[in-house]
């Protein structure tokens, strides 16, 4: 099998329960611990995730999250720009960070004995950043550079840019993480460190440590370094919601670059957190049902019928906010794109009408109670699913619980779920085309 | 500050009395009873197992004119074995999650195999039966023929892409090191059924095998799987040839026109090979210069002082026969040659004075210590163990590796660096509409 489209992750957000049998502890500031024991060597991963994104951002500033993510390695009263890195590699140890929708992690992996030290540091910049109007400006350059590289070089990704914006009328995931260029290039040290004081505080974080400690070591060291650190007013995301959607739309790119055309539908699409969020397991489910190596769209389109090269579909539902599903397919040479979307309506036609069968439903299930304990082996995988879940406002049981709730999911439900999920009046349909040279 | 040095001192010291105690864990050594062998990390906290393998001999090995018969057939032994056509195999390694493919490297043919203990004889069967019956039937062959003519149409747009493949082509001009591993539209369309066979009945052998193992069956288990998996494999490999080569291209700089905002930059020049004394020598030099993550001096100079790039890095890259110093960056069109006058800049630097004292100790403390970051998946301590017997390193080398490293003093480095980094030999390759910047005649 040739993966030729980059399905999700396959533990993209959510994996299994009683997997991690994490445990957790609260600081008196507000800050939450979570502390996944793994003792096959002696390292950990430590991760401080932040209740911020780019959803959260305010207008006219979209890409602040992100490029405060890229600051926060410029320097506290304490440390000078990189300095925190440098400490950081000479004691063995492997850094980075990332900014989504609903949240911003720091993470460093390193011996167990150097934890203390990198607690320290850590907990330093939660509220001691400095920077000064050049350091600015030159990451900002920085931050354009990493925009074209992932965005603007690639014309699957300029797409994506304006299906999100079409897809969320309100909500602001229609903005990109990395922002807007005329946006980013707005940006300045002082709408940058307002953002950090607002959000960036022991209340609005989560600590998670995953590795060879337990919660009884840790909590200490936390209490010393996290605990310290006052908590913030009470700070409340308060995000814009999504009206009712009510018209089928379109989007299409060409670009000269595109040598493969594809085709994409987006339904607008409850979280676990927003919209029907009775669907959002069902649509777990069926999203493995319908993509995957051996699911419908694949065989169906792909083998059996021979007019798409790839097809699939994903599904996320630990979003903060309205999720999607999505329907994606790229042609065998040869085939028009009208062809290709037709086939793909018959597809959703045939699963409105004859629903899913007892015998998908029992494999999938299965497959996904398979991902939870693979999802047991890495060192990291625990500390991401459980930050993330916890920084999008999910709890430790909906992560520990999710094999039993999928495995609960019926026909019925699924079925319902699709029906009222897989409406074109909540969709953006995508068409990624070759632009003919014009020289 | 001063408190924050002493403790400091204090940990660096620790990372050196540290690091052995960690590699205590323990490498079998499993030779089943046909004389197969393994190297096995028994690990029973989860019910998996991880299995990789690779035999010696990758893509460069492909026939001329056939280039990409690696790759294809790499993408097409898990289509269907045995009694089992392409949607039945597929369907049951989907269904029991048993995770089995394979990959065609420059030197080297991979698989990888994981399951549930549960499912561990199915899962075992299959391997046997994707390298020792496949069926390669038509179905399957024009699909994932088609799937790659698709990736090599696509990555002739990607700028990365053909950067590098504009670089390979270039230092490995007439030798099959230059050659794309997933072959052109060409050769791919000329790949027969007849040529898939002969691949896997002239390629798989046993005599050039290599087994990494890591999870929850014990030493004679895994015995015994090794028989009833690999045994029926023929003994010895169709004889091969390659040949040691040197790099060519030194000092050229190839720009390749496109529309795109960010030009993409590579560049090589002549390395030194795995198994050349000053190797780790080379590995500390290259890490100071532009491996270190975000303390790399490449890092510094062109992406933290300048903000030129988001990636700029450089790597070491041993092959079987032959061996390179590599990079790369992207930056927007109008900064490819201020970036590019940096790089020189620094390769110059590093040439004529050397690192300090300071930087290699920084450097020889984060390689050592960051050393068992390596081992936190068993997919990849299974690749690790893998790697060790290709490489030829012994199994006892993660007792001793940092060592190694330990052992490479600041002459060595900065007579390598004299050595290996002259700005007028690099290669470079520009992808883009670079201003100020052409092709060298």
């Amino acid at each position: 099998m040739l993966a030729l489209v980059a399905l999700l992750p396959v533990f993209a957000g959510r994996v299994g329960a009683g997997v991690f049998n994490p445990e957790t502890f609260a600081l008196a500031n507000g800050m939450m611990v979570v502390v996944v024991p793994n003792h096959r060597v002696p390292v950990v991963t430590h991760m401080v995730w932040y209740k911020v994104g780019s959803a959260d951002e305010g207008q006219g500033e979209s890409g602040i999250a992100h490029f405060l993510e890229h600051l926060m390695f410029k320097g506290t009263h304490k440390r000078a720009p990189g300095e925190f890195s440098k400490i950081l590699a000479r004691n063995g140890g492997r850094e980075n960070a990332f900014t989504s929708t609903d949240y911003t992690a720091y993470h460093q992996t390193i011996a167990v004995d150097r934890l203390e030290m990198i607690m320290e540091m850590e907990a330093d910049r939660m509220t001691n950043l400095v920077l000064d109007d050049r350091v600015v400006e030159t990451e900002k350059q920085v931050v354009l550079e990493e925009r074209r590289s992932r965005t603007d070089n690639n014309p699957g990704a300029v797409l994506q840019e304006q299906v999100n914006a079409a897809l969320y009328l309100n909500y602001p995931y229609r903005r990109p993480v990395i922002g807007w260029e005329h946006e980013i290039r707005a940006l300045n040290r002082e709408a940058v460190l307002r953002f950090y004081k607002r959000w960036y505080a022991p209340n609005n974080a989560v600590l998670v440590v995953a590795g060879d400690i337990t919660a009884a070591k840790l909590k200490p060291l936390a209490e010393k370094y996290y605990g310290a650190i006052p908590a913030a007013p009470a700070i409340a995301r308060e995000r814009p919601s999504e009206p009712p959607q009510r018209a089928a739309r379109r989007v299409t790119y060409r670009d000269a670059r595109v040598r493969q055309p594809s085709w994409s539908r987006h339904f607008l699409a409850p979280s676990l957190k927003v919209g029907d969020i009775r669907h959002a397991y069902p649509l777990e489910v069926l999203s493995d049902i319908l993509g995957g190596a051996s699911g419908r769209l694949y065989r169906s389109l792909v083998v059996d019928r021979k007019i798409a090269v790839s097809a699939g579909s994903s599904y996320a539902a630990d979003d903060l906010g309205p999720s999607r599903f999505v329907l994606y397919a790229s042609p065998q040479p040869g085939v028009g794109m009208d062809k290709l979307e037709e086939s793909m309506e018959t597809e959703i036609a045939k699963l409105f009408a004859d629903g899913v069968t007892e015998s998908e439903v029992a494999r999938a299930k299965k497959r996904m109670r398979a991902q939870a304990v693979y999802a047991r082996d890495s060192m990291r995988t625990g500390a991401r699913v459980l930050g993330a879940a916890l920084a999008s406002g999910l709890t430790i049981d909906d992560v520990e619980k999710w094999p039993e709730r999928i495995g609960a999911v019926t026909v019925e439900q699924i079925n319902a779920a699709a029906r009222a999920v897989l409406q074109d009046s909540r969709a953006v349909t995508a068409l990624l085309l070759q632009q003919p040279k014009k020289e | 500050m001063a408190k924050v040095r002493t403790l400091l001192m204090a940990l660096v010291l620790l990372v050196l009395a540290a690091a052995p105690a960690f590699a205590a864990a323990k490498i079998e050594r499993v030779v089943s009873t046909s004389g197969i062998e393994a190297w096995l990390i028994e690990d029973h906290t989860n019910p998996i197992i991880s299995m990789r393998f690779a035999f010696r001999g990758g893509s460069a090995l492909d026939p001329a004119d056939k280039e990409g018969l690696a790759n294809m057939a790499a993408a097409l032994l898990d289509e269907g074995a045995g009694e089992l056509d392409s949607k039945a195999f597929s369907a049951t390694l989907e269904d029991l999650s048993i995770g089995l493919d394979f990959q065609a490297g420059v030197d080297t043919f991979g698989g990888n195999l994981k399951t549930l203990v549960d499912n561990k004889d199915t899962a075992f069967r299959l391997l046997r039966l994707a390298m020792t019956e496949p069926r390669f039937d038509a179905e399957p062959v024009e699909r994932v023929r088609s799937q790659i003519l698709v990736g090599i149409r696509q990555s002739a747009e990607d700028p990365d892409t053909l950067a590098s493949r504009t670089l390979y082509k270039t230092v490995f001009a007439g030798h099959a090191y230059g050659r794309p591993t997933d072959g052109t539209e060409v050769s791919v369309n000329a790949i027969t059924v007849a040529d898939l066979k002969s691949f896997v009945a002239g390629r798989l052998a046993r005599e050039n095998l290599y087994i990494g193992v890591v999870g929850d069956i014990t030493p004679a288990a895994l015995a015994k799987e090794l028989d009833a998996v690999f045994g029926k494999l023929p003994p010895k490999a169709k004889p091969w040839m390659l040949t040691r080569v040197e790099p060519v291209g030194a000092g050229r700089t190839i720009v390749v026109e496109k529309a795109v905002p960010q030009s993409a930059i590579v560049f090589a020049e002549k390395g030194v090979m795995r198994a050349d004394p000053d190797f780790y020598a080379a590995f500390v030099m290259n890490h100071i210069l532009g491996s270190g993550g975000f303390t790399s001096r490449l890092y510094d100079a062109i992406r933290e002082k300048r903000g030129l790039a988001y990636e700029v890095h450089s790597g070491l890259q041993p092959f079987d026969f032959a061996a390179l110093i590599t990079g790369g960056a992207g930056t927007a069109n109008a900064r490819v040659a201020d970036t590019l006058q940096l790089l020189r800049q620094e390769w110059a630097k590093m040439a004529e004075k050397g690192v300090t004292q300071k930087e290699l100790d920084d450097a020889k403390t984060f390689l050592t210590g960051s050393y068992p970051l390596r081992f936190l998946s068993s997919d990849r301590i299974a690749s690790m163990l893998v790697g060790l017997q290709v490489e030829n390193l012994g199994i006892d080398y993660p007792d001793h590796r940092n060592g190694l490293i330990e052992k490479v003093t600041l002459d060595d480095v900065n007579r390598l660096a004299r050595k290996l980094l002259d700005p007028k030999r690099l290669t470079v390759v520009v992808v883009g509409k670079p201003e100020g910047v052409t092709s060298s005649p």
